[in-house]
């Protein structure tokens, strides 16, 4: 009776692991076979080339500068929609009125797919359509905000509409953790005359570490995969700078007939966010039985 | 309270309300101008600007999105494409859920040897960035017979959210008291029955939180949809975006806008029904820092 | 007596089969502008009419580059549609992979050699054999006027050299309105690079620079004068055209807002569903120095491999429909190009059809006939692309030199 009940967990959980491991990091394998082929237009196993793809990848001038857009996208979105997320948790902690509804407007933009809101805010960001446009009619005639189709500032529009879409899901579990400190700690604190800006400051904002955390942690994945908010908003123009290796990935692989160099661009990417998440990986699971 | 202690109480708590409420005229004007700009007909959209409101609540451009818009040559509107996603989507909904609560029940009542390093690798799943499997899922597809079908997709979709809703599932178990599940074992309980009579019903705040999150993704997805359907199989992203860039010499945006609304309105319902058990969910230690 | 059974029996028999034969055919495409769907609709016709179902599969978006995804899973996944909206040396590309069907013995039927010009066949063919059939031939060269505003603006008819268009355009700015309709993509913002190329430098020097990829006539003087003279019909473009798309920039020139359009001649789909008349309310000419030059871009289906007999002769009915004469005339009247099938009658067609046909035949004749790059009838996907991102940077971002420009475009040309 004691070995069935050994068995039947493993058994339960066989098919996930398998299947799992064979979507990750199979294809994974995969991926990186193929990065190490001559492949164009399909796949092909008959000539293998060695790292020719991954030199040729740091040659073009159009990954450099994905790359460099991913950064700036990067630090952006993830530090702008925490900065906001948490600043709109903290404010909403202080026992506000309309709380319930507050926080249903500021999520509701995660439950919209980018190809939804792409349509909306590519033509809010177009110069003769959207904003400008209004600022004209309401008498700003001087007014610009041509950044969508301005090489250098196109990926700021993409920033925006990033923060939009995110800031509610920080502020959620920022809220959470909040919710989750204990009152007494923030009464011993007024008590002694601390006033409450300096209570967040001080006490509550590093209580909070492990959530800005692990949000920092998502914000960063979703950053890296971001692939239908570029496609839908500037479609990685004008140009291509806006391109990021999401977008980069996809037109090599599937428009340009450069699946080699495509796979290559997916390794890179892959190579990216393990860097990122495989420590935090790490520590996590080492940390764990020692909570328990 | 003295007179200077009251304005402070009351300045800051105007700055309180004032913040917040700038900030949802932030996150709402783009829904605004979607939901305008559908009523509005197209003689208002080329004269007037983003913000202003419809003169009268036109729905022609919704009747137009809904069965007869064209997208190339195929002119039956996004009501299809609606009836694609919904096949597709409640079945990997349901599935992917369901698979990761068994997942994460055994992952953290039966723990065996090794099973936490082979979590630890699982978890990498929820990062890989999926542009990586297009071409070798593709290819299984095929194998499988189930290229550019909806079986295909809700396939790929289990697969592709295995590791997210064991993350979830797995983070909320691991909080159970143990005493619960021994007390069980020790009264004869095996594992299909701890599940079913313990697990399962103190399961609702994160059942919330993954079901919604689920739904939001596999509903929202475009990548997928776009590589690994057929024509008959296309999901509703796609549907919106090929109609919004079919375009005669005239842009219909109330149409596209219309369009867009009913592409985004039943993951919208979704939250703005179910969006505080969301939150309570994660309060609940879904996502555990 | 038994002869006459047996005759029965193979009547009823071919009979029996060409019914089973019925097939489907799954056709990828993105024509899903209104011109384009309309002309794609008669094709359905036709084949409905045979008795086939036709399944549509449009993938819109990026002039082709979402079908491009779709058409790769599909045939990766080895359950590729019977047809799919492929053209120039991509057929060669996806013939080399053996994914193609053999349409020899449906051209033989057809006599596809007599009715199509050498160059055009050549693409359609992968060693010797035809995997494709063509659809129609566009001029890319076009420039299009709106005949309303060049009057306003005090221009007399359509400028022949440069020079001649900038004076033009300066007319036009002073009279308030845009001199250029633009549609700021990276295959429009090459539409009319290579308009400028063959302009400035002649058929040959475009054959040097952009089909043979020759790094002397990419960093050539003429190349330089060309990217200069680029460069400058920005500055009579209006600020919103990145990202807009193509038949929006024709509304620009239908609806009066700006005069001058570089645009290949589905554009006329555009003015010819507007109900405007060639002539009088718009004016077809070769963009400026380009007269004696065609620069022709044939649309096409590739045909895949299939494994069901039916669909496999739904196939071969398709392919035969698309060279039909009924096809060719309704197909061309509707999308604004002329009909690829050799002697076919002009007479349905406007004017401007009627001096692409005669143009065609012409610079066929003189070696003015060039493959267009911006369309991807000259060179592969890889070089192709990474060309166009180097001269859409250069179009977009101002402060990119001239000498930049051209080394950048010259290291793009080397892509393999």
């Amino acid at each position: 009776m004691k070995s069935l009940e050994n068995i039947i967990p493993k058994l339960v959980i066989a098919p996930g692991l398998v299947l799992g491991f064979a979507f990750i990091y199979g294809f994974m394998v995969w991926n990186g076979v193929l990065s190490v082929t001559a492949s164009r237009m399909l796949p092909s196993y008959d000539e293998f080339v060695g790292l020719e793809q991954y030199v040729r990848l740091w040659e073009m001038d159009r990954w450099r500068l994905a790359l460099k857009n991913l950064g700036i996208f990067s630090v952006l979105y993830v530090g702008g929609s925490m900065a906001l997320g948490m600043g709109l948790a903290i404010f909403l902690d202080q026992k506000v009125r309309l709380e319930g509804v507050l926080r249903t407007v500021y999520l509701y933009p995660m439950a919209l797919s980018f190809i939804v809101t792409g349509t909306a805010w590519k033509w809010m960001l177009n110069p003769s359509l959207g904003l400008e446009k209004l600022m004209h009619d309401l008498g700003w005639a001087s007014f610009s905000f041509d950044w969508l189709v301005q090489s250098d500032t196109a990926i700021y529009c993409v920033v925006i509409a990033g923060i939009w879409q995110s800031a509610g899901f920080a502020m959620a579990l920022s809220l959470a953790g909040l919710r989750g400190i204990d009152d007494s700690i923030i009464k011993a604190a007024q008590m002694d005359g601390a006033s409450l800006p300096r209570i967040y400051w001080r006490i509550i904002l590093p209580i909070l570490r492990p959530v800005v955390f692990s949000t920092v942690l998502v914000l960063s994945h979703l950053s890296i995969k971001s692939f239908d908010l570029v496609m839908a908003l500037t479609a990685g123009g004008p140009g291509y700078a806006s391109d990021v290796p999401a977008t980069f990935m996809y037109v090599m692989s599937f428009t340009r007939g450069q699946i080699g160099l495509g796979a290559a661009s997916a390794t890179m990417m892959l190579a990216t966010v393990a860097a990122i998440v495989v420590p935090y990986l790490y520590s996590e699971l080492r940390t764990k039985p020692h909570e328990r | 309270m003295n007179a200077k202690a009251m304005t402070e109480k009351y300045i800051s708590r105007g700055l309180v309300y004032a913040v917040l409420l700038i900030a949802a005229a932030f996150f709402l004007t783009p829904l605004y101008v979607m939901v305008a700009t559908s009523f509005k007909d197209a003689e208002q959209i080329r004269s007037g600007n983003l913000l202003s409101l419809p003169n009268s609540l036109n729905l022609d451009s919704w009747r137009l999105a809904w069965d007869s818009a064209c997208t190339g040559v195929d002119c039956r509107g996004l009501k299809p494409y609606f009836l694609n996603s919904v096949v597709m989507a409640v079945p990997a909904v349901l599935l992917s859920t369901a698979w990761g609560a068994i997942n994460g029940y055994v992952l953290s009542m039966w723990k065996f040897k090794g099973s936490e390093m082979l979590f630890g690798f699982m978890l990498f799943g929820v990062f890989m960035p999926f542009q990586v499997v297009l071409l070798p899922m593709s290819q299984v597809l095929g194998y499988l017979g189930l290229s550019s079908s909806l079986g295909g997709l809700v396939l790929v979709h289990c697969l592709a959210g295995l590791a997210g809703t064991t993350l979830f599932f797995r983070n909320y178990y691991a909080a159970i008291p143990r005493e619960l599940v021994n007390a069980a074992r020790m009264d004869g309980a095996g594992f299909w029955r701890i599940f079913w009579r313990i697990v399962v019903p103190m399961s609702t705040p994160i059942l919330m939180v993954t079901l919604i999150w689920q739904f939001t993704s596999i509903w929202n997805d475009f990548l997928f949809g776009v590589a690994f359907s057929g024509a008959d199989s296309k999901p509703i992203t796609v549907g919106l975006n090929n109609m919004a860039n079919t375009s005669s010499s005239v842009k219909s945006y109330n149409v596209d806008m219309a369009a867009a609304v009913i592409a985004g309105l039943p993951t919208m319902l979704v939250y703005v029904l179910a969006g505080q058990y969301f939150v309570k969910g994660l309060t609940a230690g879904a996502v555990k820092g | 007596m038994l002869k006459l059974s047996k005759l029965a029996a193979a009547v009823a028999l071919v009979v029996a089969t060409s019914a089973a034969m019925a097939g489907e055919v799954e056709v990828l495409h993105y024509w899903t502008s209104g011109g384009e769907a309309k002309s794609v609709a008669e094709l359905k016709k036709i084949m409905q009419a045979k008795g086939h179902t036709w399944k549509d599969f449009a993938v819109a978006g990026g002039g082709g580059d979402n079908a491009a995804t779709v058409l790769k899973s599909r045939v990766v996944s080895g359950n590729p549609p019977a047809a799919a909206q492929i053209k120039g040396p991509a057929i060669q590309e996806w013939a080399s992979e053996g994914v193609l069907a053999n349409l020899d013995a449906t051209a033989k039927a057809e006599k596809w050699d007599n009715l199509l010009p050498g160059v055009v066949a050549d693409v359609m063919k992968y060693k010797g054999n035809y995997v494709a059939a063509p659809v129609n031939v566009h001029r890319v060269n076009w420039m299009w006027a709106n005949a309303a505003v060049l009057k306003k603006a005090g221009v007399s008819g359509a400028p022949k050299t440069w020079d001649e268009f900038f004076a033009a355009a300066d007319k036009v700015k002073k009279a308030g309105l845009i001199a250029v309709a633009h549609g700021g993509q990276n295959w429009q913002d090459f539409t009319t690079f290579e308009s400028v190329v063959l302009g400035v430098g002649g058929a040959k020097f475009y054959n040097d620079a952009l089909i043979k990829l020759d790094p002397k006539a990419l960093t050539s003087d003429t190349m330089k004068k060309s990217l200069e003279t680029f460069r400058k019909i920005k500055s009579y473009t209006d600020p919103a055209s990145p990202g807009r798309d193509w038949n929006l920039a024709t509304a620009m020139v239908i609806q009066e807002k700006a005069a001058f359009q570089f645009m290949g001649d589905w554009a006329k789909g555009e003015f010819s569903a507007a109900g405007k008349v060639p002539g009088k309310d718009y004016i077809c000419a070769a963009a400026p120095g380009t007269a004696n030059a065609y620069t022709f871009n044939v649309d096409s289906f590739a045909m895949f491999k299939l494994k069901d007999a039916g669909a496999q002769k739904a196939q071969g009915d398709l392919a035969a429909s698309i060279m039909g004469t009924e096809f060719q005339e309704v197909f061309n009247l509707n999308k604004g190009s002329i009909p690829v099938r050799l002697n076919m009658s002009m007479a349905k067609f406007d004017d401007c059809a009627k001096l692409s046909s005669k143009d065609f035949v012409d610079t066929a004749k003189t070696g003015g006939l060039v493959p267009s790059v911006a369309h991807g009838m000259a060179i592969k996907p890889a070089a192709e692309g990474a060309i166009k991102d180097a001269v859409s940077q250069f179009w977009n971002d101002d402060k990119i030199s001239i000498a930049s420009g051209l080394a950048n475009i010259a290291k793009a040309a080397a892509t393999k």
